[in-house]
């Protein structure tokens, strides 16, 4: 039985093995052949505007589904169109399997006709990536790069194809799980946590008087949010979720505390501050949460769980390391509790430290000066509006900059996966095109991105192939005519210099541009305006809605944390400041 | 990645990284790129297929003040292709190199560095009228004292391997060894 068929037929039945349902791609001369047996493939193919759209898209599939986004592209500037997908997905552990066209093995080398060093290019942004040589290297690539690129911390894996590989013919034949794990000597993801470690844990816990429940984008890569919640109610204590980990517990219970970090609500920011101990559940320090990490949280002692070894240690030492699946891991730290509490351990009281952190609840919530009659519409207002008057479920996306630290502060998170933002990379342009990936993975969800003006610019376009596509979505441009994040900083830390940030109060008009993309646009400017704009968007659904929402240039995010300062070093809304002294 | 340029191999502290990887293309770009992105320094490098063929061991010595070791050896684990890491301590591994110099020289005094040559039990290459190269194998401290003397006559080039490594047997392995079971 030994079927000979192109490199190109391989690799299209090998994704489909793989039970690959959609690729977001753009062909091009080198992966021509592979977009021919597509034509007669159940896989759908979402044609796009730019190849950063294709890369962006993979990701919001794979952040609403839990599945590898796939996305294929041409070689040469196709693939340096991807590289920033790519780098996005690494920082922020996304499972994606991007398929780049090559020239032909003889032209390797020689700067031919869009030739670049694609696996060159793309190593440091990776999980791993591979030439392939030989067509009869396809089947075994494949399911390595699905393999790779969905165990262990996940991440993106490049597979590049030369021209003529996928032209030659091959014996077809579809490697086992075996052959896949022994080809693969140097993989071994360490699943389960060390039993020692795990008891040690559950030993501090048992002890701290001020714990913490540091939980990050881990724990919703690992589907762990159901023992996250078992956890947390069983050691009664506050959990904080970063931007990456919005949406793991339900904002509204009562141990949840919101997002810590830069712009972090100053609960948040100073229970971890105050903690004896950050139960870290797959989070990784990031400067963003640790502000000066020499100042941060300096009494508490860190247990840490990740399935990746090289984040423990990499910024805090921490004083219980476990490597592994954070579902499994907190699953054992669960039982191990229990074991204790049956053998006699007591649980400490921990009511003075609830009491404390919900007396810091009550003052400081997060807070912005409500607009006068006649005032600019604030933003912060139109995101509260948003959220109200939205459908249970909506999946939220998100740009990078003003609009995403307010998305993240005052959306009501409700369950995992509704939150699909670019949190190590900061990718402006993100939203768009990762929204209409969401939409594509969850075709049942009303999908929201929230964008602002710079946003909205890197990449509209894309807009176009969700008109075409038929992949309706709603897009929420917080227009302040700024580089908000930017003149922010520029505000507070530059002396109200504002270099290059002003774009344009009159150019684009948004309405007019959506409407010449297939899309609905609508513009609000005044209060009033706000509510019935959002009712009218979540009504269409048979083409996407793009609502401008004039808004107040000079609103800031606020808490802030200035970069390199100590998390006690918090500013807070200026409205708040008198009572500052409660933050102790 | 930067070179130091002063001997390391005299200073007590450093790092040696035996790195067991799949003999693929672009292993070593891997490595290599994984230092140069996380800014350690590697000090020498040197490369070669092992006993397996589908397997290489890349013997890497670091600049111990460059980063964390720990940090590193968890790093390069990442990398796919990377199968097995052991960092060998200086004391309990045998380390060798190779080196080849050119040293400009008179006729008359060139029985001075054959001489020398022959104590350190190293090779002559090649002798030209008023040139010699000449070889020497053997632990990096050696090669580092053998340089220093040349270096008196006129070195006009010098070309060294960098260090391979692999760890010291001890008694019970090497018994075992006679036994023909090395490891």
């Amino acid at each position: 039985m030994s079927e000979k068929i192109t490199g190109a037929q391989a690799l299209i039945r090998a994704l489909e093995k793989e039970k690959v349902d959609t690729i977001f791609g753009l062909p091009g001369g080198c992966i021509l052949p592979a977009y021919d047996p597509l034509l007669s493939s159940p896989i759908r193919h979402i044609l796009v505007r730019h190849e950063q759209g294709a890369g962006h898209m993979a990701e919001g599939y794979a952040h609403v589904t839990g599945r590898p986004g796939v996305a294929m592209v041409t070689s040469g500037p196709a693939a340096t169109n991807m590289v920033t997908p790519l780098c996005d997905a690494y920082m922020d552990s996304i499972p994606m399997v991007c398929i780049t066209g090559q020239v032909s093995t003889t032209a390797i080398g020689t700067d031919a006709f869009q030739e670049c060093d694609t696996v060159g290019i793309t190593r440091s942004v990776t999980k791993h990536n591979e030439l392939i040589m030989s067509p009869d290297e396809i089947p075994l690539m494949v399911r390595q790069a699905f393999h790779i690129a969905t165990t262990g911390r996940p991440g993106p894996v490049l597979l590049d194809l030369p021209k003529d590989v996928l032209q030659n013919s091959m014996t077809w034949h579809w490697p086992t799980d075996e052959e896949v794990v022994e080809s693969l000597p140097g993989y071994k993801p360490t699943m389960k946590g060390h039993p020692r470690m795990i008891k040690e844990a559950a030993r501090l816990i048992l002890e701290a008087k001020q714990p913490v429940l540091y939980v990050g984008g881990g724990v919703l890569k690992a589907r762990a949010a159901e023992a996250l919640l078992e956890l947390a109610e069983m050691v009664d204590a506050p959990v904080v979720t970063t931007l990456m980990a919005r949406g793991a517990i339900p904002d509204d219970h009562p141990l949840c505390i919101g997002m810590p970090g830069m712009h972090g609500n100053a609960t948040a920011v100073t229970a971890m501050q105050k903690s004896d101990l950050l139960v870290t559940l797959g989070a990784r320090f990031d400067d963003r949460i640790t502000g000066k990490v020499d100042a941060f949280a300096p009494d508490a002692k860190i247990i840490h769980v990740d399935i990746d070894p090289a984040e423990q240690g990499k910024v805090r030492r921490p004083d219980v390391p476990i490597v592994g699946d954070c579902r499994l891991v907190i699953e054992e730290i669960v039982k191990a509790l229990k074991d204790m509490l049956q053998g006699g351990a007591v649980k400490p009281d921990i009511s003075a430290w609830k009491s404390r952190v919900s007396g810091w609840q009550e003052q400081f919530p997060l807070h912005y000066a409500a607009a006068e009659p006649g005032d600019a519409l604030k933003p912060q207002y139109c995101l509260e509006q948003l959220r109200d008057n939205s459908p249970e479920g909506t999946i939220l996306c998100s740009g990078v900059g003003q609009h995403q630290m307010w998305s993240s502060q005052y959306w009501n998170f409700k369950e995992p996966y509704t939150w699909v933002n670019s949190g190590g990379l900061g990718t402006m342009g993100f939203s768009i095109p990762a929204a209409i990936g969401a939409k594509v993975g969850r075709p049942d969800r009303t999908v929201w991105a929230v964008d602002g003006d710079g946003c909205f610019q890197m990449t509209a376009q894309e807009l176009v192939t969700a008109s075409v596509e038929r992949i309706p979505i709603k897009v929420a441009v917080l227009n302040n005519s700024y580089l908000g994040m930017v003149r922010q900083w520029q505000e507070m830390f530059y002396e109200e210099r504002y270099s290059e940030v002003y774009l344009s109060p009159e150019v684009p008009d948004f309405v007019k541009w959506a409407e010449a993309m297939g899309c609905v646009g609508i513009r609000v400017e005044s209060p009033e305006e706000v509510q019935p704009a959002i009712e009218k968007a979540n009504s269409i659904d048979d083409r996407s809605v793009v609502v401008e929402f004039r808004v107040d240039a000079s609103e800031k995010v606020f808490p802030m944390i200035p970069a390199g300062q100590s998390n006690d070093d918090i500013l807070l809304h200026p409205d708040q400041c008198s009572v500052r002294e409660y933050l102790r | 990645m930067s070179i130091t340029p002063t001997a390391l191999s005299n200073q007590p502290a450093h790092h040696i990284l035996s790195v067991l990887v799949q003999n693929r293309p672009g292993v070593l770009a891997r490595v290599a790129g994984l230092f140069a992105r996380r800014g350690y320094n590697i000090f020498s490098l040197a490369v070669a297929p092992t006993e397996d063929p589908d397997l290489s061991r890349i013997t890497i010595v670091v600049d111990v003040e460059s980063a964390p070791l720990e940090q590193i050896v968890k790093q390069l684990f990442k990398l796919v292709d990377v199968v097995k890491i052991s960092e060998l301590d200086p004391r309990r591994s045998v380390e060798r190199e190779l080196m080849i110099a050119t040293v400009r020289i008179a006729a008359e005094e060139r029985g001075q560095v054959v001489e020398l040559t022959n104590i350190f039990e190293g090779k002559i290459l090649a002798v030209g009228v008023e040139a010699i190269t000449v070889s020497l194998e053997g632990s990096p401290e050696k090669l580092d004292d053998f340089e220093e003397l040349l270096r008196g006559y006129g070195i006009v080039e010098l070309q060294r391997t960098g260090r391979v490594a692999l760890p010291k047997l001890d008694k019970e392995a090497r018994l075992r060894a006679v036994r023909g079971k090395a490891s």
